[in-house]
């Protein structure tokens, strides 16, 4: 009789979870970080290719020796891509005193989150934390919605069109904007349209369209629409099946339309296109593992090299190492881990990356700005993307100084 | 009112030990609650009141719907804007009450959302929730007014003006109200059950030909019942924004609809109380169980079959069936037998959860840099060992548990005679 | 002109994957009331088969075995399955096919991974058919287009010219009458449940490579699937087939339809000003919301007529 299995398994979903509740305060000096990200349902490959990333990047920092005699210790907690279950990840951390929660992916709970720090911290100033932000990119993060506890690793949003409306070439005249129906996709069709007009008024925009999130299944109309309209290239914000099928749908209709996108180099990306997208797709990028050689930089790339060998995809977000080394020396240069004093550190900071790039967490807004890649889908470069024999070449690289664009923001400080 | 002398000493205990609950996490070393525990028996609160409500829908009415959640997350938006014109306008209202403006928003968008569905019954009636569902949250997307965009619509609930007294500041005085909301909402809903409405929902649900003849229109009675049930979600949804502060799309996205299904229906749909227990589990599986494997919603969806294929009536159901026993004075009878399929059933746990944790792990853990551990023994998920042991454990398991259970099953069968014989089973 | 033709057919193919993937469906619903939740899984399930297959005896062969396997699994799961819960009504079943489709969704993340695999179109179709007005038609598409066609054919045929083909369809009718006629019901609802299924797994190896095959497949087909079968009516399959080319043509049009209600309202002499409450509702344009008006048909439909397009009975 199966009805007691039932009792049994519930009781044990009881009993599992008390025991976990009660696994909180932990002993040991490390420095924790929390990391949240969807690790579950259908955005679970996220959260884990950034899971096993940071992992990689916190043994090696460890390796050198972590911070202050203390290594970092990264815990996950899923985000079930629900901003409630973030905020409860939040929790967690302070509970356990963590000076850092760590968070990748969803502008949605990105901005529950620097609410929810931010009262945090002004209700408790004995137990602070710091928000590190690494791959939510609405620009309002760190322009309207600012704040002294929130720290931006990637580039937002405005910045990131500004590289791509940079990587258009000359003869390209007629451009289509395609982006998906929501605060992101909206913001990136505004900024495509600000950027164009100002940094290439010779390009026409023939088209601008935003189609519902995650709903389209047949993108051919829109690819019909596209090459009605006369477009040479298509600029697109869209990330998941949102690009890849757009791009599948573009390339079998045997158009010449080049894409600038800035997320198929995202895992999966590269099986859905497949290798007929050879030199038609363009992304933008913190990172590529081809860049390394080009370079010639053989340090750098036997760093990406061991963690290729021993996963499936690209190692997009070997940035992760610069936020790490960033937070190693604003910890060293405050010389404690109290999340006021390191912030303090941390802004205004400049260093290069591990490709010897300059970079700089800006003091007025927190964001940080870095060298960006635009990597081209193409043929013959040392490191092809999930098996597929083709892989980002590095065609063109922004340098951080071109992207420094005005803030609006007007943080209020804590005391010292 | 039916509530007699000893049912509410019931209610006496469950509001004591909602209020003791908290301290039996309190970190009596560092001297402060543990905000985490606080935050999460918030939510359990926030879902008992949600899944509550849709079993007003389901359990009372017999309209299943999939987008209950429109109902609490349209509440919630309301509530936040309306806090957000109460900080800006600076006016002096109780912040007590402001989960009411969720409860009207509720009630409004209820009776829109009631006008289009309650016209049909049954699976037309679950198919127009579905489409209204996915509708509602294309729309929080598209449309920034209202919605404020993906960022959603954020407030802040420390706005000084109180009944009591409280600033609303730490995560317990938070939960204290949500407390307090929470007995209300349960004791109106239970109340709303032995009204005239609620009678005739129960009676449309069971036989609604046989209720048109009495002389009610089914219609309507779906859509009062409808309308009430979208007031308490509504309430629901302003308490979660008082808890989190923030109201985003997911708050009407189909996946909260579903945890109020999943709560009512593991809980048990028939009687009232139990979507309550349903919500303790479901929000300790989603939040808790989850902190220890990824595979949680494997554990839930095989916890949900089983429960539909062998015990339909969910916790409650299957606590009610030993009432006949208790009324005899036998159930004392049971406790051996109980232990005799308890042990089996705890190994094939054991082996299916091994067996899981070990795919699970092969695929997804493995580069995340954890190790495969039981009990503290490192198990190596790459040999065959642990994988046949995991077989062996839930196959021996499985049919040790099936010759037990039919020793349990005769012992069962023999003491329900008896009770029928003895004490009438109604 | 262009632009329709290519709309045209674009739109049919759509529709075509949406009845392969419907008809199972309706079938399932039809005959036994159950809304199959498993069902946008089953199509998951056809995919990963197909793709696993087709590395070890190729494309071809996976077409045939694919959906063999898939229909064995739903024969699996009626008779150990539904037929327990059968008695419980058409809720607990719907619920039951709930809970699978969670399970297998976790299941399909355990054995192959979380990213997508790479599951190609096969080199011998892999390529441009003809050209329309400049756009080429890929062959691939025509495939499906074939496939689909040939799926409809054989059902007709099956329902229409077999004994047992002739019992079902009395059995999406009159199943009471059915079983007080003696007919084994139980072995026919398995036979219908798994052929269902198996047809959702041939859909699913079609459109597996056509888009892309990872776990999250049937989270994003499963509520279109649903608003078709419902859209076109219970117990008729004629429906099914008329509601999956209306809502593929529906939404491919849509894409090409630049006008919004503003635009309507300005014909009438009525304009729209930019600071009006309802401003940013009223000026939507209808290829933003052309994937959403399947699931406003669906409220519209029921809201009229709750029998569908073309259903003979009541839901």
């Amino acid at each position: 009789m199966g009805i007691k299995l039932r009792a049994v398994l519930a009781a044990f979903g009881m009993a599992a979870a008390v025991t976990a509740m009660s696994v909180q305060a932990q002993t040991k000096p490390t420095i924790k970080l929390i990391y949240t990200d969807p690790l579950s349902g259908p955005f679970a490959q996220v959260g884990d290719a950034n899971l096993k990333q940071w992992q990689y990047v916190i043994s090696y920092i460890n390796a050198t020796g972590g911070a202050l005699g203390r290594k970092f210790e990264l815990i996950p907690f899923d985000s079930k891509t629900q901003p409630a279950e973030a905020l409860l990840a939040l929790k967690a951390a302070t509970d356990q005193n963590a000076p850092f929660l760590v968070h990748c992916s969803g502008s949605n709970i990105a901005a529950a989150l620097i609410e929810a720090v931010d009262k945090h911290n002004a209700r408790n100033p004995e137990n602070r934390i710091l928000y590190i932000n690494c791959g939510a990119v609405a620009t309002e993060l760190t322009n309207e919605k600012c704040s002294f506890w929130h720290f931006r690793f990637d580039i937002n949003v405005a910045q990131k069109v500004e590289v791509m409306v940079r990587a258009l070439p000359k003869d390209i005249k007629k451009v289509y904007l395609l982006n998906q129906d929501y605060l992101f996709g909206q913001s990136v069709q505004r900024d495509a349209k600000i950027f164009l007009q100002k940094l290439r008024p010779d390009i026409q925009i023939v088209g601008d369209e935003l189609i519902p999130l995650g709903k389209v299944k047949d993108f051919s109309p829109y690819v019909t629409k596209i090459k009605a309209a006369g477009a040479q290239a298509l600029i697109s914000g869209n990330w998941g099946p949102d690009i890849n099928l757009l791009v599948k749908a573009g390339i079998e209709s045997g158009s010449d339309l080049r894409y600038y996108t800035m997320y198929t180099h995202l895992a999966g990306g590269p099986t859905a296109m497949g290798p007929a997208a050879d030199g038609k797709v363009l992304s933008v990028m913190p990172f590529t593992e081809n860049l390394a050689p080009q370079l010639k930089n053989e340090t750098a790339e036997r760093f990406t090299k061991t963690f290729r060998d021993a996963n499936k995809f690209e190692f997009t977000s070997a940035t992760f190492r610069t936020i790490l080394e960033y937070l190693q020396a604003a910890i060293t240069k405050a010389n404690s881990v109290d999340p006021v004093k390191i912030a303090y550190a941390l802004e205004g900071l400049s260093q290069k990356d591990f490709l010897g790039y300059d970079t700089v967490m800006r003091k007025d807004d927190h964001q940080f700005i870095s060298e960006y890649i635009v990597g081209n889908f193409a043929k013959g470069v040392k490191y092809d993307a999930e098996g597929t024999g083709l892989g980002w070449r590095p065609d063109t690289v922004i340098l951080a100084k071109d992207l420094m664009q005005p803030t609006t923001c007007k943080m209020k400080r804590p005391a010292k | 009112m039916n509530i007699t002398q000893e049912r509410r000493w019931y209610w006496m205990v469950a509001l004591a030990i909602a209020i003791a609950l908290p301290w039996c996490f309190y970190n009596f070393a560092a001297g402060k609650q543990s905000g985490f525990s606080v935050t999460l028996l918030s939510e359990i609160g926030l879902l008992i009141i949600f899944a509550l409500s849709f079993n007003m829908q389901f359990g009372q009415a017999g309209l299943l719907s999939f987008g209950h959640a429109i109902l609490f997350g349209l509440g919630g938006y309301c509530t936040a804007h309306a806090l957000n014109a109460v900080k800006a306008a600076d006016l002096w209202f109780p912040i007590e009450l402001i989960p009411l403006a969720g409860g009207l928003g509720g009630l409004g968008f209820g009776l829109i959302f009631g006008y289009l569905s309650t016209k049909q019954r049954a699976t037309a009636f679950a198919m127009i929730t579905m489409g209204l569902g996915e509708l509602v949250t294309a729309a929080a997307l598209m449309f920034i007014g209202f919605f404020g965009g993906e960022g959603g619509v954020s407030t802040d609930r420390v706005i000084g003006s109180s009944l009591i007294g409280m600033d609303y500041a730490s995560p317990i005085q938070v939960y204290y109200l949500i407390v307090a909301w929470g007995f209300i909402c349960i004791y109106l809903m239970r109340l709303q059950t032995q009204t005239p409405l609620g009678r005739m929902a129960n009676a449309q649900r069971d036989n609604f030909e046989r209720t048109q003849f009495v002389g009610y229109d089914p219609k309507l009675i779906r859509f009062y019942q409808f309308v009430l049930s979208g007031f308490f979600a509504g309430i629901a949804g302003g308490l979660f924004v008082m808890l989190h502060e923030i109201v985003t799309f997911d708050a009407v996205a189909a996946q909260k609809s579903a945890s109020a299904l999943l709560a009512s229906y593991i809980g048990g749909v028939g009687g009232f109380f139990g979507p309550i227990v349903g919500a303790i589990v479901v929000v300790l599986m989603q939040s808790g169980v989850s902190l220890l494997s990824s595979a949680w919603l494997l554990y839930l969806g095989t916890l949900f079959v089983m429960m539909v294929m062998f015990a339909p009536g969910g916790i409650t159901g299957l606590l009610t069936m030993h009432k006949p026993i208790a009324r005899i004075g036998r159930l004392g009878d049971l406790v051996v037998p109980y232990l005799r399929i308890l042990v089996p059933a705890a190994v094939s746990l054991a082996g299916f959860v091994l067996l899981v944790e070990l795919a699970s792990f092969t695929t997804i853990g493995a580069s995340q840099g954890k190790e495969f551990k039981v009990i503290g023994f490192a198990l190596d998920a790459g040999s065959p060992v642990p994988w046949i042991c995991g077989a062996a454990i839930l196959i021996i398991g499985g049919f040790w548990l099936k010759r037990a259970s039919r020793g349990f099953a005769s012992t069962w069968n023999a003491l329900m005679e008896q009770a029928k014989r003895e004490g009438g089973v109604r | 002109m262009e632009v329709f033709f290519v709309s045209l057919l674009n739109g049919l193919v759509y529709g075509m994957l949406l009845f392969m993937l419907a008809s199972g469906l309706t079938l399932i619903f039809s005959m036994m009331g159950v809304l199959n939740f498993a069902h946008a899984s089953a199509y998951m399930l056809g995919a990963y088969f197909a793709y696993t297959l087709s590395l070890y005896v190729g494309f071809w062969w996976a077409l045939l075995f694919a959906p063999v396997l898939c229909g064995l699994f739903g024969a699996g799961i009626e008779m150990y399955g539904l037929r327990r819960v059968h008695k419980n009504g058409h809720v607990a079943e719907l619920l039951f096919t709930f809970g699978l489709a969670l399970i297998i969704e976790k299941c399909v993340q355990m054995t192959w991974g979380l990213l997508p695999v790479p599951y190609r179109i096969p080199p011998t179709l892999d390529f441009a058919l003809f050209d329309i007005y400049g756009t080429q038609f890929h062959a691939y598409r025509v495939f499906m287009l074939v496939i689909s066609a040939a799926m409809f054919a054989a059902i007709w045929l099956a329902l229409t010219r077999t004994r047992v083909g002739l019992i079902i369809q009395a059995s999406l009718t009159h199943p009471e009458m059915v079983r007080s006629l003696g007919h084994d019901v139980p072995k026919v609802f398995t036979l219908v449940f798994a052929s269902g299924t198996a047809l959702a797994g041939l859909a699913g190896v079609i459109g597996g490579n056509y888009h892309t095959t990872d776990p999250a497949m049937a989270f994003t087909m499963g509520p279109i699937v649903f608003v078709v079968v419902v859209f076109g009516g219970l117990g008729s399959l004629l429906g099914c087939f008329i509601a999956s080319l209306l809502m593929g043509l529906l939404q491919t049009f849509a894409v090409v339809l630049d006008y919004s209600t503003a635009d309507l309202l300005k014909q009438f002499g009525m304009v729209v000003s930019s600071t009006h409450p309802m401003a940013e509702l009223l000026n939507v344009p209808i290829p933003r919301i052309g994937a959403l008006l399947p699931y406003i048909l669906l409220v519209l439909i029921l809201f009229f007529r709750p029998r569908g397009l073309m259903g003979t009975r009541d839901t």
